[in-house]
């Protein structure tokens, strides 16, 4: 699908090595020194606008249509991970009592793969907790930003008869089919699939990274240029990645979890976004004062 | 024989009665073959099905099949899950092999040196011998040719059957197929009128049963024989590790996916050597089903899911009616889903809004 950057100057790809090794004593409990949570390349991203196809199911006249192309807005900088979150990353938290074991039983330099949307979720606030910083999985727009020329979303089918059903799921399962895409179970070490051209790696390898943005059925107003309504579905969310799907959040292993022909995800995983400035945003939230 | 069913449709003097009188000699002498013409056929593999007649040209013939054995290692999952495969022909199942009532199948069996076990073949359709097992048994580095009378019409499962504790575990191994035997003036409807097809796909179903380390991971092996001792536990088990069409899940999908289009009759003999199966066309439906595989009886009509018992083969017969993307399953959907029992049909054609629409798309809930 395309991928149609307005500006793409002012990218910042050099990847800012963070230590993010104190521990913040915001709750009143006593600063417990530490050696450094996580340490993690992060990529910053200048704020941009593109054209992007959204995610999710979508309706024109009561009849199935391709997912509209609209206009989206990055307007702060984008730090997100360069790489994927590792297994042994995720086990400290898993140590922490904090995020339950991965059904992958690799461990170190690869990427944490066998978790769901929860166990993202969960991690994700065990790092902010640990860090007193604002981390979160990152919307389907940042994703697709951050994933640049390598962001694909769904798999199309035809719209040239809207009145019959059929000829969509016909083209959209031979679209997917003639991808060729063979399946590539095992998971690699960071960075065997390289980086795009933002300097962010392994997208679009042979992990699907949860996002925060959930599934929504929506219905285009009569033009097409907009979403007229849209009913969310929070229990799913966007995943990305070699393709763009949908999952139940409790859904570990993406070759069971959806995606009933075609490709399934060879194997779930994450990276995190990090909001700047989210300190404070965490402090007043941990002392309730949001 | 006439079945209580039969009786009551009325069909004896149609079906049933051109089953049994046939127009073959009731008793022929090896002579006598030796005078019948021969015609040799090459093998294809499932899920396509060699060119024959429907209707059979011309009296009885001997015709000659050749299958060589393979024993070799094959991915069965998208996981890279290997099995130590033994195949008829190089593929699971081994070939479909189509001739009519009264023929005589001729199978030459290769066992090539590059093997490692002994190897025979049991047909379900033969009469006498084991089902050709007890004449068959060859080492790797020999040939046997076995000749069998098709006596009776429909789908038979053949498989491998090299004596005790080694029959099962070559039929998990993959040593499995069919053969169908039309009746000479085709296949009929319950009132005995013909019905034909303009497509024939063999879905041959399998049971695995890999073995798993500590971890749960599925184990690999050099070969076949280092694997025995290990799959004969979860064998004993009974619990199939993959249930699979084709020889390896989701081998009938994607670019493989079966074809159609809309106002095509599509016969589907379904195979399962070891374990009952109940398959099941998602939007479809079996127009005219021998569940049992046996021609001489009567289809049953209109069926949902039809019960293919372990050890035999059935055949559906259904012209599609709508386009699309049809699933075909082991409508245990545990087995479909997680196992692996799913193919796909994609089906050209015109939408029929008189058999489905949808009224009303997707909308907020209006109290």
């Amino acid at each position: 699908m395309s991928f149609d950057p307005v500006f793409t100057f002012g990218t910042i790809a050099a990847a800012a090595l963070i230590g993010l090794g104190v521990s913040h004593a915001i709750d009143g409990m006593p600063s417990q020194p530490r050696g450094p949570v996580i340490l993690t390349d992060m990529v910053t991203l200048a704020p941009s606008s593109f054209d992007h196809p959204q995610p999710g199911e979508f309706l024109k006249d009561d009849h199935s249509a391709p997912a509209p192309v609209l206009k989206e807005t990055i307007d702060a900088p984008l730090e997100i991970m360069k790489f994927q979150v590792t297994a042994s990353d995720y086990d400290r938290c898993v140590l922490d009592g904090a995020c339950k074991p991965a059904d992958s039983r690799l461990a170190g330099n690869v990427p944490a793969t066998g978790v769901s949307f929860i166990d993202a979720q969960a991690y994700a606030d065990w790092l902010s907790e640990k860090t007193g910083e604002a981390w979160r999985l990152p919307t389907d727009v940042e994703w697709a930003y951050a994933a640049g020329e390598r962001f694909r979303a769904d798999i199309e089918g035809s719209a040239d008869d809207p009145a019959d059903p059929a000829r969509r799921w016909l083209t959209q399962y031979r679209n997917e089919a003639a991808l060729g895409r063979k399946p590539d179970p095992e998971p690699r070490p960071l960075g065997a699939f390289g980086t795009n051209s933002n300097g962010v790696a392994d997208v679009a390898g042979n992990v699907w990274e949860w996002t925060a943005t959930c599934y929504a059925h929506a219905t285009m107003s009569s033009d097409g240029a907009r979403i007229a309504s849209s009913i969310t579905n929070c229990g799913v969310h966007v995943v990305e990645g070699f393709h763009r799907t949908y999952m139940s959040n409790f859904i570990r292993d993406g070759k069971s979890g959806g995606c009933a022909v075609g490709t399934p995800p060879d194997n779930l995983g994450f990276r995190l976004v990090h909001d700047p400035g989210g300190f404070l945003q965490e402090a007043r939230r941990r002392l309730g004062l949001t | 024989m006439l079945t209580r069913r039969e009786a009551l449709l009325g069909s004896v003097l149609t079906a049933a009665a051109i089953a049994t009188i046939g127009p073959v000699p009731a008793m022929a002498t090896a002579k006598d073959v030796a005078g019948l013409p021969r015609e040799k056929v090459t093998l294809v593999a499932p899920p396509f099905v060699h060119a024959h007649d429907q209707v059979a040209k011309g009296g009885p013939k001997v015709v000659e099949f050749t299958m060589k054995i393979e024993e070799k290692p094959t991915v069965i999952d998208a996981d890279g899950t290997q099995l130590n495969a033994m195949t008829y022909n190089g593929s699971i199942p081994g070939p479909l092999m189509v001739v009519h009532e009264g023929d005589y199948l001729e199978l030459t069996l290769i066992n090539p040196d590059t093997n490692t076990l002994a190897h025979n073949i049991d047909f379900h359709a033969a009469t006498g011998g084991l089902g050709g097992g007890a004449l068959t048994l060859i080492n790797p580095g020999e040939q046997v040719t076995l000749r069998f009378k098709a006596t009776r019409s429909g789908t038979f499962v053949y498989h491998c059957a090299p004596g005790g504790a080694m029959i099962p575990w070559h039929v998990v191994s993959g040593m499995s197929g069919a053969v169908m035997v039309l009746p000479r003036d085709g296949l009929k409807d319950e009132k005995g009128k013909p019905v034909r097809y303009d497509r024939i796909y063999y879905i041959g179903e399998n049971d695995f049963y890999i073995p798993r380390d500590e971890q749960g991971k599925f184990k690999k092996y050099d070969s076949a024989g280092d694997n025995y001792d290990d799959t004969v536990k979860v064998m004993r088990g009974l619990i199939p590790t993959h249930v699979v069409f084709n020889g390896k899940a989701g081998s009938l999908t994607g670019e493989n996916a079966m074809k159609a289009k809309v106002g095509e009759t599509v016969l589907i003999v379904h195979s399962q050597a070891n374990r009952d199966t109940r398959p099941h066309l998602i939007g479809g439906h079996g127009d005219f089903v021998w569940e049992g595989g046996k021609f001489a009886n009567p289809p049953a009509k209109d069926m949902e899911t039809w019960f293919i018992r372990g050890g035999s083969a059935g055949a559906a017969l259904y012209t599609f009616r709508q386009p699309g993307v049809y699933a075909y399953v082991n409508h245990n959907l545990i087995e479909a889903v997680e196992l692996g029992a799913t193919a796909h049909f994609t089906v050209d054609g015109t939408w029929d809004d008189d058999l489905m629409m949808q009224v009303e798309a997707p909308k907020a809930i209006t109290s």
